[in-house]
């Protein structure tokens, strides 16, 4: 089937219809170009959001308290409820569906900063080390908070690359000491987040902030991962089960928002997710129909070309031709045009998604690009490889028909004369 | 070479049916020269369709070179033609995007022989008609006679035991017919079975053997001694 002489019977009857075969591939491209395009801007905003969420950890949550808003157990509403250091090891053990806990200190008043006669107001996190996992902390020097800062109650910080600008401009920081309202911290390491401007903070041990910041065991709010689940409901009731636990011990009602307020992450992430699920197979069925559009019109033509050579398919059956090379001829035909048009199609299609793709890269690369929600909106192999194979089953679909009638052909039909 | 007892044809069309060919007995001898002749409705169009695998029949039998012909499947019977039957057809059916030596090599095509071997034989048999100059040229660029030709040498390309033309000067002056007729003899001369269907008296009269249908059955068969005769009756008539 796969002969020069196939192929050559097919190039001229393409030859012979030039406007005819590109009108007709023209439908296929563009369908498969409208599915690229579509795929990839999906893509885009879907990364883009990923790339929102990357900032922390997806499975984060927080948790934070206020007055109570509903009567609990004889107790009126109205009051207020507040962390302690006790919470903390209740929730790093007895909860198994959490994995990392950390809780934080809000440092009472504005600190000020100080380093020989720099100075400035930064903010300031109490902390526990499971912070630097959970909101993806980069250090450029020295090293982040860890357990032993925390037995020892050092007073040791880790300052944003905003921070070390303002007060040390060209020195190295570490093992210096930078004054937090008279009180001497020794900076230990540089934070950045490349994906958030929070290097204007600062982080110290929380034990550190509670002794020196006349907090007790006070703790304003937690941060903690929870197991990575799949469903909205899963990750609801991880929420749920927590909020049960800390209302048992702080005697409020679970229901109740105001005296504990919480943020889970993932199952917002679970239901962004879920949107661009409903947009991909949105643009499936979009770019499919398009498709099918393009595939009927070349079907139609098929057709019609079917009905124009019936006497040369005639001819040919007379000297010696099967259906099935005839078959073959028709079918093969339809695959072709539909693959190189639908190829075409691919490859600008791709094309324009890569080039976007390069443009949005510069911007970026530039420092721009501040709060995108587009970001490599580019098609994947498997997706182009299953596009590609969508191709060639509907040339061989939209020939179909028009080889069959093409077998049926009847060389006496064909060739009689009055035709 | 050819045998045939007892042909029944009918053509349905809606509720009628239409009774073409019946009860048709038919003897044709390797090397013969036949011309089939009848009025139009005689059924020589339909015979000389099953003569040609072209169509199915509805009782009787047929042999082709002693082999049964009856009920092969499309591509049996594509082969069978392929390898048995070349056509030669009125308006010379040549395929109009090949040129004359493509056109010629189509039947090898089929016979999966290479490309360049069969544009090899096609340029000798295109050769032995005189057309070896017009080779590369298109139908549309050839004569009516010119095309005939390139017809007859497709039609022996493949070696086939009988040649079937189907009122091969139709579309010819008479000059040009003749030549056709002329070569038509000289492949029967070599040994091979030609029938023709015609309706033209001359035409048919160039023939060794004329069999005359009238309503679906043979009237009388005219044989090569009774031919002057034939011929005379033609003048007359």
């Amino acid at each position: 089937m796969f002969d020069v002489d196939v192929w050559q019977e097919i190039f001229s009857t393409i030859k012979k219809n030039k406007l005819r075969t590109f009108l007709t591939g023209f439908s296929v491209a563009w369908g498969i170009f409208m599915l690229m395009v579509l795929l990839g801007s999906g893509n885009g905003l879907q990364n883009g959001v990923k790339e929102q969420f990357a900032e922390n950890s997806v499975n984060i949550m927080w948790m934070w308290t206020g007055d109570t808003s509903i009567p609990y157990q004889g107790m009126k509403e109205g009051r207020t409820i507040k962390f302690n250091n006790a919470d903390y090891s209740f929730l790093k053990e007895k909860n198994e569906d959490l994995e990392l806990v950390s809780s934080r200190y809000y440092l009472p008043g504005n600190i000020m900063y100080t380093y020989k006669n720099e100075y400035g107001s930064f903010e300031t996190s109490s902390c526990h080390p499971a912070l630097k996992e959970m909101e993806k902390i980069n250090l450029t020097a020295g090293r982040f908070i860890n357990d032993l800062d925390l037995n020892d109650f050092r007073k040791v910080i880790v300052i944003g690359e905003n921070i070390r600008k303002a007060l040390f401009k060209e020195e190295d920081p570490i093992g210096k000491y930078v004054k937090l309202n008279n009180v001497p911290f020794k900076v230990v390491g540089v934070a950045m987040n490349k994906t958030r401007n929070n290097e204007r903070t600062a982080y110290v041990p929380i034990t550190t902030a509670q002794r020196i910041f006349n907090g007790a065991d006070r703790v304003h709010t937690f941060a903690i991962t929870t197991k990575m689940v799949k469903t909205v409901e899963e990750a609801d009731s991880i929420t749920a089960k927590v909020r049960q636990g800390m209302a048992l011990r702080h005697k409020f009602d679970p229901k109740d928002k105001r005296a504990m307020g919480s943020f889970n992450m993932l199952a917002e992430y679970i239901r962004t997710m879920k949107i661009f699920q409903a947009i991909k197979i949105f643009v499936w069925i979009i770019g499919i129909g398009t498709l099918i559009a393009g595939i009927v019109g070349v079907s139609n033509i098929m057709l019609i070309l079917v009905k124009e050579r019936t006497r040369e398919i005639g001819i040919r059956k007379a000297l010696g031709a099967s259906p099935a090379s005839v078959i073959g001829l028709v079918l093969l035909e339809s695959i072709l045009i539909t693959t190189v048009a639908g190829y075409i199609g691919l490859l600008v299609g791709v094309g324009i998604m890569e080039g976007i793709n390069y443009g949005l890269e510069q911007i970026l690369a530039s420092g721009g690009g501040e709060g995108l929600f587009f970001r490599n909106p580019t098609v994947d192999f498997t997706t182009a490889i299953t596009s590609m194979l969508i191709l060639v089953i509907s040339g061989a679909l939209a020939g179909y028909l028009p080889a069959r009638k093409a077998a049926n052909v009847k060389p006496i039909e064909a060739l009689r004369d009055e035709n | 070479m050819i045998q045939i007892s007892n042909l029944h044809k009918s053509y349905v069309m809606g509720s009628n049916s239409l009774h073409v060919l019946k009860g048709l007995d038919l003897d044709i001898e390797e090397g013969e020269f036949v011309s089939i002749m009848g009025s139009s409705g005689s059924g020589k169009s339909t015979l000389l369709n099953i003569l040609g695998i072209l169509d199915d029949y509805d009782q009787g039998t047929y042999h082709l070179g002693g082999k049964l012909i009856q009920g092969l499947n499309e591509t049996k019977a594509a082969m069978t033609r392929n390898e048995m039957i070349g056509f030669i057809f009125q308006s010379f059916n040549l395929i109009s995007f090949k040129n004359a030596m493509e056109n010629v090599a189509l039947p090898l095509y089929y016979q999966k022989v290479s490309r360049k071997k069969r544009n090899q034989i096609a340029l000798e048999y295109l050769d032995r008609l005189g057309l070896k100059e017009w080779a590369h040229h298109l139908p549309s660029e050839l004569s009516g006679g010119q095309k005939q030709r390139v017809a007859i040498a497709r039609a022996l390309i493949s070696k086939p035991q009988i040649i079937l033309a189907d009122e091969p000067t139709g579309a010819l002056d008479s000059t040009t017919s003749f030549e056709v007729m002329d070569i038509l003899k000289e492949i029967n001369d070599q040994g091979k079975t030609v029938i023709i269907v015609t309706h033209e008296h001359d035409i048919a009269a160039m023939t060794k053997k004329i069999i005359r249908l009238r309503d679906g059955v043979i009237e009388e068969v005219i044989k090569n001694g009774d031919l002057q005769l034939f011929k005379e009756r033609v003048r007359t008539e």
